[in-house]
C-alpha cells in the first residue's frame, strides 16, 4: 500500500489521489461523525451554560468563558471539594492498580511462556477469562463476595480475622495504618487545606476499604488482558537470544532484568498507557457499587461528570471535567513516555552494560544465519 | 476528465451507502444529536424498525382514527405490575381517544430522561421525581398544565407544593408515600410488648428499641441517610431552609438535638444501620429479621410479600419529638415535556390518569396511595394496614429538593457514613449550613 502512494504527484499513477482520498473517505467520514464532531460540540459545551434543553449549538446555549473550569477547579464550593475527592480517590485506584496489574500480568505471563509447564493452553484461556467477562457480571459476583457476610469475610472469619464490611467502610487504609501506629486525630501539620478544598489528612487518606475492594476487582480483571500483550511480546524474543544469555551465564533472573524485561519495554510502555488510561476512567464499577459511597470514597472524576451531567443537568461541567480529565491522562501519558525514553545519555555504567548486552545480542543473532525472528525491535 | 467524473460517481455511491449504514448502528443511540436533516431519507429507507420509539412511527397502528397518532410514555417502574397497570391504564384511555401510548419501563429514569432532553427527542410523558423536578422545572423542561386540571384543588396541599416552582404548579402527583414505622409483631409480642407500647415520643422509641434489641437482632434500623435523619430533624422542630427559602438554617439547636438523639441510639446498641447488618436498605434487614422496626414508606409491602411473606408485621406513624410530629413525603408527577407537540393529548391522559378511579385502580395494583384527597380516604377503609401512612400525609412536609440541593443532600449523607462511627454532629451541620447556602444563593441567582 505505502509503494502505491508513495508517487503520487505525477507519471503513470498521477490520478491514483482522488482514489487514496476515495478509500480513506469511510474512516474519514466515520471518524469524524463519530469522533471529531462530537469531540467539538463537547469542548463548546464545557465553555457553555448549556443546560441539555435543545441542541447545544444554535439553542439557548450561551458562552460563559471558563466559568465551567473555574468551579471545579478554583472556586471554593462543594463542587470544587467533589472534585478534589473524586480526583484523590482515583489518583489512589491508578497508584495501586496500574503497578500491581502490571506486575501481576508480566508474572503470569512470564509462567505460562514456560516450555516446562503442562496445561499451558489451559492456564491461558484461565488467566484471560476474565477479561473476556463482562465487567458489569464480575462487579455484582464481587458486590457479594465482598459483602459484610460474603465469602470473604467468612475465609477471614475462618481465619480468625474479623473482615471489613468492604463496600460499606469509607475509612482510608493509610488512616487505618496510622491509627495502629498510634495516630488518632488529625495531626495539627496535616489539618490545614491543601488543594482543591481537600486537606492534607484527607488527600493522605489512601483508597477507602471499599476502593480496595475496586482495586482489587481491577487487577483480578485486567491483568489477564495484559498477559496477554506480554506473552506476544515474549514470544518475540527468539530462542537464540536466550541461549546467548545463557551462554553468557546469566542465571534465570539475570536473564529476566538484563535480556527479557529490556526487550518487553515496547510492551510495557504499550501496558502502562492502556493502563493508566482505562484506570482514570474508571466508570462501570462505580456505577454498579453505589455512585461513591460509602461517604463519596468511590467517587471518580468520570462519574463525576455523568452525575453532573444527567443528574445536576450541568452538562458544561461534565464536559469541563471530562476534558480535565483527559489533560491529565495525556500529561501522565507524556511522563511516562518520557521516564520509559531510550536514554541516549543516561548513566554510564547502565549504557555500558546495555552495550555489552547488544553485542552479545548481536553475535547471537548473526551466528545462526537465517534464523532470525525479526520481531525483537526494542529500539 | 473521465475518470475524474468516474470516481465522483464511485464517491456518491460511497456516502450513500455509509450513512445507511452510520443509520442502521446508530440510532439507537440518542446521545448524539448531529446526525439529522439532509440524510434523513436514506437513514429510514435503511433502518425500519429503529423509528419505533419516534412520534413520527407507527402511524399504521392506530387504526385510522381521527385523532389517532402514538405517544411514548416512560416510567420508573417498580416491576411488572406496575408496568402492566399504567399500560392497561393507557390502553383503556387509548380506547377513547384513538391515541397509542408506549410504556416504557426506563432501567434508569433520571439519565434516560437527561438523554431523551438532550437529543430532542423526549418522552410525550413521564414520571417526574420529586428530588429531580426543581432542578427540571428551573431548567425549562416542563410543561407548566397542572391548574388546567379539573381536579387540580383536589390533590393533598404538601403534594402541590412539591411541585410548585416559582409559584406555579406544574405537574400533577401521581399518588405519593410517606414514612412509618414498620414494626416486626413476632418480635414485639417476644420481647412482651402490647398495643400500649407503641412509641408516641422519643423516648418511649429509645425505650421500645432497646427493649427490641438481641443479640442477632437491632432493635431499630433505617437508612443513614437524608431521607430518614431528616425526619428526626424535622420533629425536634428544626429545617434546613427558611420559610421564604432564602437562608439555610440547618445549623440549629433542633437539628443539633436530633442527631444526637440518633447518635444516642447507636451508642444504645439498638439502632443499627442497614449496611451494619448485611441489608441493602432498611427493608430488606427487616425481612430478614436482623431489625424488629425500621421506618420505611408503603413500598415496603410489596418487597416483603415477594421476598419474606413470612413476616408478620405492622404500620404505626412515627412517635413525635420535642418539636411535634413530622415525617416525609415522597411523590412523583407526570411530567410533560415543555413545548411539547402532543401536550394536550398528554393533559388530557393525565387528567384521566389521575382521577379518583384510575388512581385506586393502582393502588390495588401496585400498593402507592392516591394523591387526591377524596381517593386516599377510600384507600384508608379499604387498606386500613396502611391507614398510618395516609396519616401521616396530614402533617408531613417535603425533603428540600430545590434545584442544586442535589449535591448538597447527597455531601450530607456522605458525612453522615462517619457518623455511625462517632463523627462530630455539630461539624456535619456547620458543613451543611455552608454548602446548604452556597447553593441556595446559586439557585436564587440563576
Amino acid at each position: 500500500m505505502t509503494s502505491l502512494a508513495r508517487p503520487r504527484s505525477r507519471g503513470l499513477r498521477g490520478n491514483e489521489g482522488p482514489f487514496g482520498w476515495l478509500f480513506t473517505l469511510p474512516a474519514i467520514l466515520i471518524l469524524g461523525i463519530f469522533l471529531v464532531i462530537p469531540i467539538l460540540l463537547a469542548i463548546w459545551v464545557s465553555f457553555s451554560n448549556w443546560n441539555g434543553l435543545g441542541p447545544p449549538v444554535g439553542g439557548q446555549a450561551e458562552f460563559v468563558g471558563t466559568a465551567n473550569y473555574a468551579e471545579v477547579l478554583t472556586q471554593p464550593g462543594l463542587a470544587r471539594r467533589d472534585f478534589g475527592i473524586a480526583i484523590r480517590n482515583n489518583l489512589y485506584y491508578v497508584l495501586f492498580v496500574v503497578p500491581t496489574q502490571t506486575a501481576v500480568a508480566l508474572f503470569l505471563a512470564v509462567q505460562v511462556n514456560r516450555k516446562v509447564l503442562k496445561a499451558r493452553g489451559f492456564f491461558r484461556t484461565a488467566f484471560y477469562f476474565p477479561s473476556v467477562t463482562s465487567s458489569v457480571a464480575i462487579t455484582v459476583v464481587f458486590l457479594y463476595l465482598f459483602g459484610a457476610s460474603g465469602v470473604v469475610n467468612g475465609v477471614l472469619n475462618w481465619l480468625r480475622i474479623k473482615g471489613p464490611n468492604w463496600f460499606a467502610d469509607p475509612r482510608g487504609v493509610f488512616h487505618i495504618v496510622l491509627g495502629w501506629l498510634g495516630v488518632d486525630g488529625v495531626p495539627s501539620f496535616l489539618a490545614g487545606e491543601g488543594p482543591l478544598g481537600v486537606t492534607w489528612w484527607e488527600w493522605v487518606a489512601g483508597p477507602s476499604v471499599a476502593m480496595t475492594a475496586l482495586i482489587t476487582l481491577a487487577v483480578f480483571t485486567t491483568s489477564g488482558t495484559f498477559m496477554l500483550l506480554f506473552l506476544a511480546g515474549l514470544q518475540a524474543i527468539g530462542q537464540d537470544i536466550e541461549e546467548a544469555a545463557l551462554v553468557d551465564g546469566a542465571g534465570p533472573i539475570r536473564k529476566f532484568f538484563s535480556v527479557t524485561l529490556p526487550m518487553l519495554k515496547p510492551t510495557l510502555f504499550t501496558v502502562l498507557t492502556l493502563g493508566l488510561i482505562a484506570t482514570w476512567q474508571v466508570f462501570d464499577q462505580i456505577y454498579l457499587a453505589g455512585g461513591g459511597a460509602p461517604a463519596k470514597t468511590t467517587l471518580t472524576p468520570a462519574f463525576l461528570a455523568y452525575e453532573a451531567s444527567f443528574e445536576g443537568l450541568r452538562w458544561g461541567r461534565g464536559a469541563a471535567i471530562s476534558f480535565i480529565l483527559f489533560g491529565i491522562i495525556v500529561v501522565l501519558t507524556a511522563f511516562q513516555r518520557w521516564v520509559l525514553r531510550d536514554r541516549e545519555g543516561g548513566s554510564r555504567r547502565s549504557r555500558r552494560r546495555a552495550g555489552r548486552m547488544a553485542q552479545a545480542r548481536a553475535v547471537a543473532a548473526t551466528t545462526p544465519a537465517g534464523h532470525g525472528t525479526g520481531g525483537g525491535g526494542s529500539e | 476528465m473521465k475518470t475524474h467524473r468516474h470516481w465522483r460517481v464511485l464517491l456518491l455511491f460511497t456516502v450513500v451507502a455509509l450513512i445507511a449504514a452510520c443509520g442502521g448502528g446508530g440510532t439507537e443511540d440518542t446521545s448524539i444529536p448531529i446526525t439529522q436533516g439532509d440524510q434523513t431519507p436514506s437513514t429510514t429507507a435503511a433502518t425500519g424498525e429503529t423509528g419505533a420509539t419516534d412520534t413520527t412511527a407507527g402511524s399504521d397502528t392506530t387504526g385510522g382514527e381521527a385523532a389517532g397518532g402514538s405517544m411514548t410514555m416512560l416510567i420508573g417502574s417498580s416491576g411488572d405490575a406496575e408496568t402492566n397497570a399504567v399500560q392497561a391504564a393507557v390502553d383503556a384511555w387509548g380506547e377513547e381517544s384513538g391515541v397509542t401510548v408506549e410504556v416504557i419501563a426506563a432501567n434508569d429514569l433520571t439519565q434516560q430522561l437527561g438523554q431523551g432532553f438532550s437529543g430532542g427527542n423526549p418522552p410525550d410523558i413521564f414520571y417526574m421525581s420529586w428530588d429531580q423536578f426543581q432542578t427540571y422545572a428551573s431548567n425549562g423542561y416542563l410543561e407548566p398544565y397542572a391548574e388546567e386540571l379539573s381536579n387540580a384543588d383536589a390533590y393533598y396541599q404538601s403534594l402541590r407544593d412539591t411541585f410548585t416552582y416559582d409559584g406555579t404548579f406544574y405537574c400533577a402527583p401521581k399518588d405519593f408515600s410517606t414514612l412509618g414505622l414498620v414494626i416486626n409483631t413476632d418480635a414485639w409480642e417476644e420481647a412482651g410488648l402490647t398495643d400500649d407500647d407503641i412509641p408516641t415520643n422519643w423516648d418511649e422509641l429509645a425505650d421500645v428499641a432497646a427493649a427490641l434489641t438481641t443479640d442477632t437482632r437491632a432493635g431499630l434500623s433505617f437508612g443513614l441517610e437524608y431521607a430518614r435523619i431528616g425526619v428526626f430533624m424535622n420533629q425536634a422542630g428544626g429545617t434546613l431552609v427558611s420559610e421564604d427559602g432564602t437562608t439555610a438554617t440547618a445549623d440549629s439547636p433542633e437539628n443539633l438535638q436530633a442527631l444526637e438523639y440518633v447518635q444516642s441510639l447507636v451508642e444504645a446498641g439498638s439502632l443499627k444501620f442497614p449496611s451494619e447488618l448485611g441489608a441493602g436498605w432498611g427493608g430488606e434487614a427487616f425481612g430478614q429479621q436482623t431489625a424488629a422496626m425500621v421506618i420505611e414508606g408503603p413500598w415496603i409491602n410489596g418487597a416483603l410479600a415477594n421476598d419474606y411473606p413470612d413476616v408478620n408485621y405492622r404500620v404505626v406513624e412515627l412517635p413525635e419529638g420535642p418539636g411535634g410530629k413530622s415525617t416525609f413525603v415522597f411523590t412523583n408527577c407526570w411530567g410533560i415535556p415543555a413545548g411539547s407537540e402532543t401536550r394536550d393529548l398528554a393533559v388530557d391522559l393525565v387528567e384521566f390518569l389521575t382521577s379518583d378511579e384510575q388512581q385506586l385502580k393502582f393502588s390495588e395494583a401496585f400498593g402507592v396511595i392516591p394523591s387526591t384527597e377524596s381517593a386516599a380516604a377510600v384507600y384508608a377503609e379499604q387498606f386500613p394496614e396502611n391507614a398510618a401512612f395516609v396519616a401521616g400525609n396530614d402533617y408531613s412536609v417535603s425533603p428540600v429538593n430545590f434545584a442544586g440541593a442535589a449535591e448538597v443532600v447527597a455531601d450530607f449523607n456522605a458525612s453522615l457514613e462517619g457518623f455511625a462511627t462517632g463523627g462530630d454532629a455539630q461539624t456535619i451541620l456547620t458543613t451543611l449550613q455552608a454548602n446548604l447556602q452556597a447553593a441556595l444563593d446559586a439557585a436564587n441567582a440563576g
